[in-house]
């Protein structure tokens, strides 16, 4: 029995209005997640990844199609509902890390907890726990600008999962990385996926797309190749 | 999200640019330090004008010989003597809830005694003024109504006097003084009266009896009351009325028709007081209104800096919204930092208007007013001005795209 899919949208469009002329960034896209599985999507710019991400990730309504989340209708939630999806069920790593500055690791890793209405003392020890899962339990009280790319990377990333989603977005998490820090990031990725969490990543870089187990291509806002393929492994 | 948590993201976000904010909440905190220092002043100012008053005695009337009227200009009251001391005997007799009467006659005289000499204000009276004025003596005695009839050559000084003459600290019961070369013995030292709100010196004075000062001071028109007479009415309600009495019984006395003019002129101490009151009651709204309008523009500017930071932190706020913040958390976030600056603008400016009105009070000599309410509405209005002018750029911060606002450079 195949595995119940996490994410399941049909016939999804966005239009988006550019002054006079009507711009679309998906013409209709339809694809299905399931548990545990890393999808990288590849794309040129401009090609509807990047919108295809933020719908996925809650950030954007489609302007038509459905869109289930774990079997949960959410392609026509508002704001307020959107924003407890995502705090609830998603987590996002972006390219350039995104971390609050002036913020302590820590701090910044219990974001989400905070609009979680989590108390306190129980959101720090989450915090730390999520912190040494990506291995940076010595670096607590760093601030952002105390820690390498690598590193802020991969407190993004704790921030992302802090909240225990099954699902973790990432828009070109490697794209400020160097080769190295590269291939830790999306082998701590991997890791994620091997423990159930679902992964999908954009990027334009097919070295860092090797290391998915499925990877789609879109064009002109269609998907334009979607194939399985055997994963690299970093380690 | 906490309580807690919302205060200390505004006040992070408030001491990450302290000279920012402390400028952006100065216009607060001068706005309030106005409001406490000119209604504190104010009230100061009231209270020393009722309290002026009070020294007076409220429910007196003082009657005057009426202004001299020739060709339509009036010459000032008193200028002829149409007083009598008939009318004085009359009004103690026939008038009704008048527990006092006396007269009061003044000259400005030297007063000597054995080595120093001093200018000051000779007042014929009698015992009743000092009841009527509510003005005990400190030392000694007040003049006594033997005193009057004997037309005795006793003194009572007022504490200025008794100090230019004898020194602060020294007993004058008992010494001799000269006034206009005639000899007088000092029987008492009135009690200190402090300055009138014109800033005239109560205590500038001495007290003779009435009949001394028209036998040896100035002996004329004997008929008639060089001066003035006092009133003092049972009550403080019926002042009012015991004038309209009064009146009607010297017109009559004075034989003038209805319609004319009356020949003397009666100051009710009462109205006085609440008119003065009522213009430093204007004076004080005016000063309030005046800092009201600092206070808007205080939080004008907070409004503008609200903006700025709302512009600068667009990409945090893209953030917080990605991570789980609904829009009212971000409207809540920077309505706080708003109210924050507001608050801190406002309890800053009550310490300052506290301190200013205090060092006012000291040099004025009037009693420091600060009501609590006072305090209350100028935090709570600083409050207000935080809550108006945070909400549009609060709103403006909740409705952003996430999408836009992480993108955002």
């Amino acid at each position: 029995m195949a595995p119940e899919p996490l994410i399941q949208i049909a016939d999804v469009k966005k239009t988006y209005r550019m002054g006079d002329v009507d711009v679309n960034a998906l013409a209709g896209v339809s694809l299905e997640v399931v548990e545990g599985e890393l999808v990288a999507i590849m794309g040129a710019s401009g090609s509807g990844k990047s919108t295809l991400l933020n719908i996925l990730g809650c950030l954007d309504r489609p302007s038509e199609g459905r869109y289930w989340l774990g079997g949960e209708e959410v392609s026509q939630l508002d704001a307020e509902a959107l924003a407890e999806t995502r705090n609830k069920r998603l987590g996002f790593v972006f390219q350039s890390f995104n971390l609050l500055a002036r913020t302590t690791a820590v701090e910044n890793v219990e974001l989400p907890l905070v609009y979680a209405g989590v108390a306190p003392r129980l959101r720090r020890q989450r915090a730390i726990e999520a912190l040494e899962r990506v291995g940076l339990g010595d670096r607590l009280r760093h601030l952002p600008s105390q820690l390498s790319g690598g590193q802020q990377q991969r407190v993004a990333i704790a921030r992302a999962l802090v909240n225990e989603p099954r699902l973790i977005l990432a828009d070109e998490p490697t794209g400020n990385l160097d080769s190295r820090a590269s291939v830790e990031m999306i082998s701590l990725l991997q890791r994620l996926g091997d423990e159930g969490i679902t992964v999908v990543l954009v990027t334009h870089e097919p070295d860092i797309a090797a290391y998915a187990r499925r990877v789609i291509v879109v064009r002109d806002g269609l998907v334009d190749d979607d194939r399985r393929i055997e994963a690299r492994r970093a380690s | 999200m906490r309580l807690g948590d919302t205060l200390v993201v505004a006040s992070r976000a408030i001491l990450r640019h302290k000279l920012r904010s402390f400028l952006t909440a100065l216009g607060i905190i001068i706005g309030v330090a106005a409001v406490i220092a000119m209604v504190a002043i104010g009230e100061g100012a009231k209270a020393r004008v009722a309290e002026a008053f009070e020294s007076m005695g409220t429910n007196v009337l003082i009657v005057s010989s009426g202004s001299k009227t020739s060709s339509g200009a009036k010459a000032g009251s008193g200028s002829l003597p149409t007083l009598t001391w008939d009318d004085l005997g009359a009004v103690r007799s026939e008038v009704s809830d008048v527990r006092f009467v006396a007269p009061r006659v003044h000259a400005s005289g030297q007063i000597v005694s054995e080595d120093r000499n001093w200018l000051t204000l000779i007042t014929g009276t009698t015992p009743e003024m000092f009841e009527i004025r509510n003005w005990p003596a400190k030392l000694g005695a007040i003049l006594t109504q033997e005193d009057v009839d004997g037309g005795a050559k006793n003194v009572v000084l007022g504490q200025t006097v008794a100090q230019n003459l004898f020194g602060a600290s020294a007993d004058p019961i008992g010494q001799t003084v000269r006034i206009q070369n005639v000899p007088f013995q000092v029987v008492g030292v009135a009690a200190a009266k402090g300055q009138s709100s014109g800033g005239n010196d109560y205590d500038d004075v001495v007290f003779i009896p009435v009949s001394t000062f028209l036998a040896k001071i100035q002996g004329s028109l004997q008929k008639y009351i060089p001066g003035t007479i006092l009133i003092e009415v049972t009550n403080d309600d019926l002042t009012v009325e015991v004038a309209g009495r009064v009146a009607a019984l010297l017109r009559d006395r004075h034989g003038i028709a209805p319609g004319r003019e009356d020949d003397f002129s009666i100051k009710n101490l009462t109205e006085t007081a609440a008119r003065k009151e009522e213009s430093t009651a204007a004076l004080t709204l005016l000063l309030a209104s005046i800092a009201a309008v600092s206070l808007v523009v205080g939080g004008i500017g907070i409004m503008n800096i609200m903006l700025v930071s709302v512009t600068e932190r667009t990409r945090e706020i893209g953030v917080r919204m990605a991570v789980g913040a609904k829009p009212r958390h971000i409207l809540l976030q920077f309505l706080t930092e708003a109210l924050v600056m507001a608050l801190a603008g406002g309890l800053t400016g009550v310490a300052l208007g506290f301190e200013a009105a205090r060092r006012l009070a000291m040099k004025f000599g009037w009693p420091l007013l600060i009501r609590p309410e006072v305090i209350a509405i100028a935090v709570g209005f600083s409050a207000l001005v935080g809550i108006v002018f945070g909400l549009y750029p609060a709103h403006k911060a909740s409705r952003l795209d996430p999408i836009l606002a992480l993108r955002y450079e």
